[in-house]
């Protein structure tokens, strides 16, 4: 019976994915058709490519980008500035949401501050950033911290309050000290609300990255659309957005993957442990 | 270790208030001026309506709560922290829900600094002692109700506390399974005679477990209204032993008095 079940449930997946790949294709088509005078006039067609690209530019571009080497060092730094806010920021953010969450005292003082920083706009931090660290990776990193920071911080607070009081109780009874409480409670229950923000983070240590090499920078796939714009070179901006999301994409997948493996304790997570 | 005192833990004159939620100076009384003893390698349970406070007498026993008045003994020394010699076995899920059956088993241990090895063979002879050998691997959500009071079981007893309190540890099972776990654990039981203290609002559980039957009144301000020994021959099977004539007869003695005290406190409660 279970089996009949799957079975069905991977013949629409199948048919899901081929519907998605057809709509893309959709897409793709009626671009080319409107920027080409296939059936739109010359003066539409050469408007429309003006302001949109045309896609078959946008892809050959994207593939000069791959075939001739240059976009890898680009997308490195991305990555490297990406992996360092999120790593930085979540290393902050749980440092300062276990503290404010076990001691009441200092939760209160900071309460309108954290507040009050949450709610400013970060990304107009860029430019004091780009002044305080320059051009280079850290001024990016800088960004991607500020964003992140909240995102775990508020979870860990989070976890830490939600720590169920039997399971604390429970700990206690079996002889756990202070620092062992913190080390094999609160801080696995913390970290269980800090990977199921994954993707949020991971997503805005991105999100600070390429704002950051937007507003400034000389290396980056932000520097890449930055440059092509200046140029008004649409179908290179394009083509800078299309790498964006695909690489968006793949580290979402990469969060994915790290998330069945790491959360195998919580029920739902990974179906094929059940009995 | 005071054998000369005899009692493993004993509550003297406990009273417990809590200040009302909200503002205001009103206050709760939960248990009142209620002394409890038991002898080391006895087996008590506590019975009484939902709500008596029965759990609060138990995490005072516990050394997790600080009565407003009395004092608490522990093998004859007075208890001002968590109490070290005793296990507590929760009515909900009390396991670590990020560690795995054998690392649950193991917690109490590595708290205490034993090394690992030692540790994880110690955890695999009490998994295989209460029936789970080889799904230590399993987290807690992929056991079933039954399996993880096993777990929690083992987690207890591997520390080898002097003293067990157990809050309706199997209110939660379904009725098979609870009697397997009752007497399940009093095999467990039998095997070294730990002194234990066990709640319950299920009569005929209490009496076939224990040495003797403690009758809580209904909240506010608890108390016990009287004591029962449970004088039938051990080992027992708690499934055959309801049976027997001088069960029922306990039962019916006991109800008895349970159900009239219990409605004169009920009734006195509802006059103030």
């Amino acid at each position: 019976m279970t089996d009949g079940r799957k079975r069905e449930v991977r013949i629409t997946r199948g048919r899901l994915a081929l519907y998605h790949a057809l709509l893309l294709g959709v897409v793709f088509v009626f671009w080319h058709l409107m920027t080409n005078p296939l059936l739109v006039s010359e003066e539409f067609a050469r408007n429309t490519a003006f302001f949109f690209g045309k896609p078959l530019l946008v892809l050959e571009k994207t593939w000069d980008w791959f075939a001739g080497g240059k976009i890898y060092e680009h997308l490195l730094v991305t990555l490297i500035e990406t992996l360092l806010a999120f790593g930085i920021g979540t290393a902050l953010g749980l440092g300062a949401g276990l503290w404010l969450a076990l001691s009441p005292l200092a939760s209160a003082l900071a309460d309108p501050y954290i507040k009050a920083m949450n709610a400013m706009p970060r990304v107009i931090l860029a430019p004091i950033f780009a002044v305080w660290f320059g051009l280079g990776i850290l001024s990016k990193v800088a960004l991607g911290i500020t964003l992140v920071f909240f995102i775990v911080f508020f979870n860990v607070y989070q976890g830490v309050r939600e720590v169920s009081p039997v399971v604390l109780n429970n700990a206690r009874m079996l002889g756990a000290g202070a620092g062992q409480l913190l080390r094999t409670v609160y801080v696995p229950s913390a970290m269980s609300w800090v990977f199921s923000s994954l993707h949020t983070s991971v997503g805005m240590a991105f999100v600070g990255a390429v704002v950051g090499e937007y507003l400034g920078s000389a290396r980056g796939v932000g520097y890449l659309i930055l440059q092509a714009e200046g140029a008004f070179d649409i179908n290179t901006v394009f083509a800078g957005i299309l790498v964006l999301t695909a690489f968006a994409l793949a580290l979402d997948a990469l969060v994915s993957f790290a998330e069945n493996r790491l959360l195998v304790w919580r029920p739902g997570q990974s179906e094929t442990d059940l009995l | 270790m005071q054998a000369g005192s005899g009692a493993a833990l004993a509550l003297e004159n406990i009273t417990v208030t809590f200040s009302a939620r909200g503002a205001g100076t009103q206050t709760y009384t939960a248990v009142s001026d209620t002394t409890l003893t038991i002898a080391a390698g006895e087996f008590v349970s506590v019975v009484g309506p939902t709500g008596c406070g029965k759990s609060t007498l138990l995490n005072i026993a516990a050394g997790l709560l600080e009565p407003s008045a009395g004092n608490v003994r522990v093998l004859g020394e007075s208890l001002s922290t968590i109490n070290r010699h005793a296990g507590y076995m929760f009515q909900a899920d009390a396991l670590l829900p990020w560690l795995s059956a054998q690392d649950n088993v193991e917690l109490g241990l590595k708290y205490r600094g034993v090394a690992p090895e030692v540790r994880r063979l110690r955890a695999e002879e009490w998994l295989a002692r209460v029936g789970l050998a080889g799904h230590g691997h399993r987290y807690p959500h992929q056991l079933s109700g039954g399996m993880k009071k096993r777990v929690a079981l083992a987690q207890m007893l591997i520390l080898d506390p002097k003293i067990l309190l157990m809050d309706e540890p199997f209110s939660a099972l379904d009725i098979q399974t609870r009697q397997l776990m009752e007497n399940e654990l009093l095999d467990l039981w039998s095997a070294d005679r730990k002194s234990v203290v066990f709640i319950t609002h299920d009569l005929e559980e209490a009496i076939a477990l224990s040495d003797r039957v403690v009758v809580l009144s209904a909240g506010p301000a608890t108390r016990p209204l009287g004591e029962f020994a449970i004088d039938l021959p051990r080992p027992r099977d708690v499934n055959e032993i309801r049976l027997t004539p001088r069960f029922v007869e306990l039962h019916r003695q006991i109800w008895h008095a349970m159900k009239d005290e219990v409605l004169k406190g009920y009734a006195r409660s509802q006059r103030v």
